[in-house]
């Protein structure tokens, strides 16, 4: 369908022409691809990689066939990730005159109901999740909008807007939605200097975790000395739950490139990295395939858009590795070396990649960049809070009933976010603690529901923003298993240059377990146990003060803030050597119910440690001391007579 | 073997220590792991010692130095899939097959990995065994699932 019209004629009339009136035929490509009527049914498949865990290859085929099978004419997208991750596989119809209709949780087995219900021109009110508001077409009755649902209601949405709406891997689709817009007004009518300050002014700080004034980082790298400068965009997200920048580049690609390609001009380079991790399977295809696009269209390559500029992006695969936050490892990496910080300074904005000045920005830091010079900058700043102006994607996870990816303008509540855009807590459960700021991040207990997410607020409670992660944990969590798992995972990250943080984190690991475990000697008495926590505070804050880079000044956070609200757990593992959560295997205590056991002997038979005695048709016994929580009676037990206290 | 690598070599034509990575991914890419030949050819190619390619290689979580099982079992052991449950899931599959993550099971049949993140959070707690998921999952499942795939290899 492309044949009709190139996209070098597209970006001809888009981007360079500025006369509103355009020639007929543009104007109904334009008017096709925004698709607010149709002319043709059209059914849009949500194919992002949560996506497709949950199924969405399997119904993609299935309405494949099915159109086949009934010889229905029908164009089918495969669109990104809209963010309701909770509600996938995802399929939106839209028939002509109507709005477009979303179906949640589509099945292969639904795919023939609700596509019967299409062709009728009706809908399927069983797995109705909304209707798209469109300003020009009467609306469904009986169909919430989709933006009035409390998951959207309560969010700002901006750099996600077209995430799970446009196709992804079309050029033309995102022209026609204004894409590439900002970029040519930027190449084409602005200085270098004047899009800096213009950046500036919008208060955009770095979404990757630190954040450092965006346009002041472009600043200090373009007045450096030195003809080559390089720009790196940091798309590794690598901490565990966190999955921000992947659903981004899955569900609009171009929004990043066109942000690289502004900040390149801005910086005054030509050669761009985008460091994505090689896992990211389908955000690197689709990248790759609107870099291609791309280039087709003549917006990356040599003189660009006739402006003079040249550019060039380069994808490179990360081969896994927690330290990328620290962007002199993630240099490094570039470099084809181990991934380990150099010191700092000189900044990578003065000496960085190849000792060539160098500027690292998050993937969303640069997403936000096109649709700030598109608005401008006073509506930017009426976003959020004054001090940090726009919105933060969130991976939301954990315990609640509905997680994906939200965009939240800065300084909304913690509270808001759970209970409004979550859905609050799942199975009716209560909330325990949230850790915001992925593993080196920290915990955040019921006092601080109200808090508000921006940078600031965060800082006033000793957490971080980090990059988006955000997991939400209940009553069945344990907060000292968590604070292990973090270490078992932060002590494995660690690249071993700095000694606090690799034998450091190594011994506050070592503690940790201690603590979640059963004493296998009687040397190991509590108060030596207690001594641990006491030793932890103490290692904690040595590797937090002596090591050079961000991982380790911030690996001791999670341990560190999860004893400071949740002091009186870790105290319950070391002296009743119990865990509430029943969450640590070793601290679990069964006990059989004389009522209800039957005395079968299949426990006592099964129980590896003998820890069970009794006789036959007679209530068993559990010996405490020689149990090791390991679950197999309760596993067995026919007559639900084993229980956890 | 030696003759695919240098193949790789030849058709990537890398321009310096900065391609590295790259190449170590293809020769993964091709054998599935980084074979042991794979670390002298590159010593040559790049002018660094075969012990400098090694710690490098070891460095990333990506790059493997045995070859995977029939059916790689990755378990998701995210922060979301580790509030679900995932440690359980992994000490089952431990104990059925006998293995630990990074190893595979004698006859070859399996092999475990405990991945980061998978990236699936609203489905915790994942499983991918070769491309099929399984999503919201418990340690009796994947029991069921592993005895599954021992009969359909049996018969």
């Amino acid at each position: 369908m492309n044949n009709e019209l190139a996209s070098y004629n597209m970006v001809e009339h888009l981007l360079l022409s500025n006369s509103i009136e355009l020639p007929g035929e543009v104007e109904r490509k334009v008017k096709r691809l925004r698709r607010e009527t149709v002319d043709l049914p059209v059914i849009y498949v949500g194919s992002g990689t949560c996506g497709q865990v949950a199924g969405a290859k399997e119904t993609f085929a299935q309405i494949q066939k099915y159109l086949e099978e009934n010889n229905q004419d029908a164009e089918l997208v495969e669109v990104g990730c809209i963010g309701m991750c909770w509600a996938e596989p995802l399929v939106d119809i839209q028939l002509p005159g109507r709005p477009r209709i979303s179906y949640q949780k589509v099945t292969p087995q639904k795919v023939t109901e609700i596509l019967d219900a299409t062709f009728n021109i009706t809908y399927e009110p069983k797995y109705i999740l909304g209707q798209f508001k469109n300003p020009i077409i009467e609306p469904w009755e009986k169909i919430p909008y989709i933006e009035d649902l409390p998951f959207y209601k309560n969010q700002k949405r901006i750099v996600l807007e077209d995430c799970g709406i446009l196709n992804p891997v079309s050029i033309d689709e995102y022209m026609a939605h204004g894409g590439y817009k900002a970029m040519a007004n930027t190449i084409l009518y602005t200085t270098p200097a004047g899009i800096r300050e213009e950046i500036i002014k919008s208060g955009l700080r770095g979404r990757g975790g630190g954040g450092f004034l965006t346009g002041e980082k472009w600043h200090v790298a373009a007045d450096a000395e030195g003809e080559q400068k390089y720009l790196v965009c940091n798309a590794d997200e690598s901490d565990p739950g966190a999955f921000m920048d992947r659903a981004l580049i899955e569900g609009n690609p171009h929004l990043l490139i066109e942000g690289i390609i502004i900040a390149a001009y801005a910086i005054g380079t030509s050669k761009c990295y985008v460091y994505i991790r090689s896992s990211y399977e389908l955000a690197i295809k689709r990248l790759r395939e609107a870099i291609n696009e791309c280039k087709e269209a003549g917006l990356l390559g040599h003189n660009i858009l006739d402006s003079g500029f040249n550019i060039q992006i380069k994808l490179k695969n990360g081969a896994g590795a927690f330290v990328w936050g620290e962007e002199t490892a993630l240099i490094n990496s570039l470099e084809g070396k181990r991934g380990i910080p150099r010191p700092k300074p000189p900044y990578p904005a003065q000496q960085g990649l190849f000792n060539k000045p160098t500027v690292v920005n998050n993937a969303e830091t640069l997403a936000n960049v096109p649709k700030i010079l598109k608005k401008g900058v006073d509506w930017y700043t009426q976003i959020g809070t004054e001090k940090s102006p726009g919105t933060k994607i969130f991976a939301l996870a954990g315990k609640i009933n509905q997680p994906g990816l939200i965009e939240v303008p800065m300084g909304t509540s913690f509270r808001r976010i759970i209970d409004n855009i979550a859905g609050g807590m799942k199975n009716g459960g209560s909330f325990k603690a949230a850790q915001i700021g992925g593993p080196s991040g920290s915990c955040i207990a019921k006092e601080n529901l109200d808090t508000k997410v921006d940078y600031e607020s965060l800082a006033g409670i000793d957490a971080i923003m980090g990059s988006g992660g955000l997991v939400v944990a209940d009553d069945n969590t344990c907060m000292v298993d968590l604070a292990r798992f973090f270490m078992d995972f932060l002590q494995k990250s660690s690249c071993g240059k700095c000694i606090p943080c690799r034998e450091g984190t190594r011994r506050m690991l070592e503690i940790l377990e201690s603590i979640t475990r059963r004493p296998q000697d009687n040397n190991h008495s509590s108060l030596d146990r207690f001594k641990g926590i006491m030793q932890l505070e103490e290692l904690g804050k040595v590797i937090e003060d002596t090591s050079l880079c961000g991982l380790g000044q911030t690996a001791p956070k999670p341990v560190l803030s999860a004893l400071h609200h949740f002091r009186e757990e870790f105290e319950e593992h070391i002296f009743d050597r119990k865990c509430r959560a029943n969450v640590c295997r070793d601290l679990r205590s069964y006990y059989i119910d004389v009522e209800a056991c039957t005395g079968c002997t299949i426990c006592m038979e099964k129980c590896p440690e003998g820890a069970i005695i009794g006789t036959a048709h007679h209530p068993h016994f559990i010996v405490e001391d020689k149990c090791t929580g390991c679950g197999i009676c309760y596993d067995v037990c026919k007559f639900d007579a084993v229980f956890l206290k | 073997m030696e003759d695919k690598i240098k193949n790789i070599l030849t058709e990537y034509r890398p321009s310096g220590r900065e391609d590295l990575i790259s190449v170590l991914q293809l020769i993964q890419g091709t054998f599935d792991y980084i074979p042991e030949e794979a670390i002298n050819v590159l010593s040559q190619e790049f002018s660094l010692p075969p012990s400098k390619i090694y710690s490098i290689a070891t460095f990333y979580n990506q790059f493997r130095f045995t070859s995977k099982g029939k059916y790689h079992i990755k378990v998701c052991n995210g922060t979301a899939c580790h509030i679900y449950g995932s440690e359980e899931i992994l000490r089952e599959i431990e104990k059925q097959l006998a293995i630990k993550p990074g190893q595979k099971t004698n006859d070859g049949m399996f092999s475990l990995e405990a991945a980061p993140c998978i990236g699936a959070c609203s489905l915790s707690p994942v499983v991918r065994i070769n491309s099929a998921y399984y999503k919201n999952t418990t340690a009796g499942e994947i029991k069921e699932v592993l005895q599954l795939y021992r009969n359909n290899e049996e018969q």
